[in-house]
Order: C-alpha cells, then sequence, then structure tokens
C-alpha cells in the first residue's frame, strides 16, 4: 500500500487548491480525481472573483471571502511562475447590475449590511446614469447598479489546470480516474481504497464536490451538501466591451461573453434547457441591448456544491483527528485561501481560526 | 477547391475585398470564395493566424466572414445573394457601441 504524507479526495478547484497548498509546503500529496464521470463543478464555472455578495449575514465567510481575494494576484503570480499558466486574473471591480428599483434597492440594503460587519468592503451605489457612464451600450430601462473595487475575475479552466500543473511540478502525485469506494480509520491515519489502488496517509482532506457527502458518512461525518444547478451561455470572440465583470455577464480575456446564471433545484440533472438559456439571453440583452448580435455558440448547466446555508463548510474529525472536509460553491473566489491559509493550518492538523465558525455543527438546529 | 461541374452558370455576383465574384444561385458564400481561389476568410482574435473554411457544415466557425456590414457571419451556412458584400473577419466581431471616456474613473 503507497505510503504520503497526505491524500486529497478531489481533483476539481477546491481538491486541487488544497493540495497544491499541501505539496508547496513540503508534504508528500496524492491527488485523487474521479474522472470524466464526476460531476466536475470546476469545469463549469462562470469564473468570477466576487466579494460583493459573500457572507452578507454570515461575517465569517466574508472575512474568508477577503482574505482570498486580497491574496489571488498571489496566487496568480505563483501558478504563473512555476508552470507559466496564465489564470487571467484581474481585479478591475465588479459591478452587480440592477434591472429594477427593487433590485437596486434590495441590493443597497444587503450592501449596507455586509459593510457594518466588514468595514473594509467599500462600494459604490451607481444610479443608472452613473451606470450608463461606466458601461456604454447599456439598456434604456435598466435601474442602476452596485460596483465594488474588490471584485474581480479568472479563467476557471486555467485556473484548473495550473493548479494541477503547480501541483505535479512540485512532486505531488496524480492518480486519475480514481473513484474512491471506501475510506477507513487506521492506526491513527486513514487507508483509502479505489479502483486502480489502496493508499494511505496520516492526513486525509474530503474535498470531492458533491461526492464529499457520501464519503465522508463512511467515517461517521455529516457534510451535508446539494446539487443547484446554474447555466451558462457563450457567445462568439467579441472586440472588447466590458472592461469590468458584471455579475451576470463576463467578457474573457480571448472576446467571448459569458452569460449567466441560474439557480435551479433539479437534482443531478446537468443538462441545459431552453427555458433557462432564453431567460438568461433576455435579461443580457435588457442589459445590454446590442448582445442581440452576438452569436451564441455553447450553452451549458453544471451542478453548483450547495450547502443549506450557501456558505462554505470546513470540517475536521473529532474522533479521527487528521481527517478533514471541505465544501463550497466558490471554488475561484477561494482558491487562494485554500492554497495558503487552509493548507497551511490542514498541515499542522488543524483548522484555520477563521474557518472555525464554518463547520457543520452550524447546522445542528437547523433541519437541512 | 474546383467546381465539379464547370458548365453551370455562375449568375450571382458578389464582392470579396472589394473584388468582384461569380457565385452560383444556391450555393454557399464558402463555396463560391474557395471556387474563386480564396483561403484565408478570417484572421483569430487571439493570434491573429489566417483561417478558412475546414468542416463546411457549420460546427467549426473557422470560415467567419464580415457580410454586409455584419460582423462574424458563418460562409458555409449563408447562401449567396446578387450585390452581396463580403470581407474577412479580421479579429473578433465588433457590436458594441462606441465607448465613451467613462467618467467618474470606475
Amino acid at each position: 500500500m503507497a505510503s504520503h504524507d497526505a491524500i486529497v479526495v478531489g481533483g476539481g478547484l477546491v481538491g486541487a487548491a488544497i493540495a497544491f497548498g499541501l505539496q508547496r509546503l513540503g508534504l508528500a500529496t496524492l491527488m485523487l480525481d474521479e474522472g470524466d464521470v464526476a460531476f466536475r463543478a470546476a469545469r463549469g464555472n462562470f469564473g468570477l472573483v466576487w466579494v460583493q455578495s459573500k457572507g452578507i449575514d454570515f461575517p465569517p465567510y466574508a472575512r474568508w471571502t477577503w482574505t482570498s481575494a486580497e491574496a489571488w494576484a498571489e496566487l496568480h503570480d505563483e501558478i504563473r511562475e512555476l508552470t507559466g499558466t496564465d489564470t487571467g486574473y484581474s481585479r478591475p471591480g465588479g459591478i452587480d447590475v440592477c434591472v429594477d428599483g427593487g433590485e437596486l434597492a434590495a441590493k443597497e440594503a444587503r450592501l449596507e449590511r455586509l459593510h457594518n460587519h466588514s468595514p473594509h468592503f467599500k462600494y459604490e451605489i451607481l444610479d443608472r446614469k452613473a451606470l450608463a457612464g461606466v458601461l456604454p451600450g447599456l439598456g434604456p430601462d435598466i435601474a442602476g447598479g452596485t460596483y465594488s473595487p474588490a471584485d474581480g475575475h479568472a479563467n476557471p479552466l486555467y485556473l484548473l489546470r495550473g493548479l494541477h500543473a503547480g501541483f505535479q511540478a512540485r512532486g505531488g502525485r496524480r492518480k486519475g480516474g480514481a473513484p474512491v469506494t471506501a475510506i477507513r480509520c487506521q492506526g491513527g491515519g486513514f487507508a483509502v481504497s479505489t479502483r486502480v489502488g489502496e493508499y494511505q496517509a496520516p492526513r486525509l482532506v474530503l474535498a470531492a464536490g458533491l461526492g464529499t457527502r457520501a464519503l465522508a458518512s463512511q467515517v461517521d461525518l455529516d457534510i451535508p451538501v446539494g446539487p443547484q444547478r446554474g447555466q451558462i451561455l457563450v457567445t462568439e470572440r467579441l472586440k472588447p466591451f466590458l472592461h469590468l465583470p458584471v455579475s451576470r455577464v463576463r467578457q474573457t480575456a480571448e472576446g467571448s461573453v459569458l452569460l449567466g446564471d441560474s439557480q435551479e433545484d433539479v437534482g443531478f440533472d446537468d443538462a441545459a434547457t431552453s427555458d433557462v438559456i432564453n431567460a438568461i439571453a433576455c435579461r443580457a440583452v435588457r442589459v445590454f441591448p446590442f448582445l442581440a448580435r452576438a452569436r451564441v455558440v455553447r450553452a451549458w448547466g453544471a451542478l453548483r456544491v450547495m450547502t443549506p446555508d450557501s456558505c462554505p463548510i470546513y470540517e475536521q474529525s473529532a474522533e479521527s483527528p487528521g481527517l478533514f472536509a471541505a465544501a463550497c460553491h466558490s471554488g475561484v473566489t477561494l482558491a487562494a485561501a485554500h492554497v495558503y491559509g487552509l493548507a497551511k493550518a490542514i498541515s499542522e492538523g488543524t483548522l484555520p481560526d477563521a474557518v472555525t465558525p464554518m463547520t457543520a455543527a452550524r447546522f445542528a438546529h437547523a433541519p437541512h | 477547391m474546383r467546381r465539379i461541374d464547370p458548365a453551370t452558370p455562375t449568375a450571382v455576383a458578389i464582392e470579396f475585398q472589394g473584388r468582384p465574384v461569380q457565385a452560383r444561385d444556391g450555393e454557399t458564400v464558402a463555396a463560391a470564395l474557395l471556387a474563386a481561389g480564396e483561403t484565408v476568410f478570417r484572421e483569430t482574435p487571439v493570434t491573429g493566424s489566417p483561417r478558412g473554411p475546414h468542416c463546411m457544415m457549420g460546427v467549426c466557425f473557422d470560415c467567419l466572414v464580415e457580410i454586409d456590414g455584419e460582423p462574424n457571419q458563418q460562409a458555409c451556412m449563408t447562401l449567396v445573394r446578387d450585390g452581396m458584400r463580403v470581407a474577412r473577419q479580421i479579429g473578433a466581431g465588433d457590436i458594441a457601441p462606441p465607448s465613451e471616456p467613462a467618467g467618474d474613473g470606475l
């Protein structure tokens, strides 16, 4: 049975970031990646590094998001120096466009709550005139928007590739096509059975997205995650017209425009559907009428890894120290926090102080 | 590329890069341009590399051209029309309104 310092189950954005971080600290780490049969939320991501909507009623999540956003530039540089991969990260600020006055008022109230517990979080409410000054071609009936200088974006596929490449460049070992069939606590460490072999390590991190719940239940951890579908459309490449991400419209460095998104409770069905595609396109055209001339070249659905309150879950087993779990739907935004703060604490056998309020114990008295 | 049946009349007059091209009624822009010896239909947005039709069935998007001022048209999916003006698609299509300088420096 092959032995490592740490095993990470999951090769998506969360698992790869943690594995990258552990290997970076010198732990001989094995990343077990299920393969193309997995739901792979990391492959369906919109690519926002987004602060202005996170942890509004849960300050620890807002702080954790902030920490990650602040460290993202460092992560981008590190990946580029190590692997040559450009994650496409930039931080020009971001805008959430509100189509009507009701949306704008609700968003303003939410940002006020966020600012109240996180005074370092700065934002501006843009009325129609101010918004039209920043976004040429804005639709005639758009009420306004909210701007946060802390927001940014990146290419989630290059991020994933960079994390995998950097992990392996530092000597990390990745096994693909390796769905985990069994986990056992064994002699102060953990034994993991996969279709391609048996592995053991004194540290085990479960970061398998929607697969985490079933894996964790084998070792008496309750990680209540479930699927929430989001759909995205992508247009042909267009000349740059958007210099900063707008929550549901993002133009990539190559010129494609991503249009999102949806929140659908449809179980494990990750299909794209014409009604949602239509709704997303209609809203995008309402915000930017000239997009009606853009051709959509692809649409897809993907399943978010959603917790009962949509905030992340980080856990270390009380009965079996060294066994960790991490689950969230913000694998891009939180990538830097996972690479640096989370991996460092796990290497020391603990969770970061910053995430101790984010264990699943917070759901103990709430139904899920 | 050559026409299998060179005898069929080419009665439709289109324009490519300002030059006249004779096309057949019912054929696509891509077929007409290839028959006229044209191979470079566009330059890619990222590296500026030349590209021409590859799949001829609407899938690869390598035959994009500008038709009558409308960018990013698939030449292989568009039938010729008398008087049509076709130009190479250079880089990404531009559909956004002219941008004005942002007033408040965001």
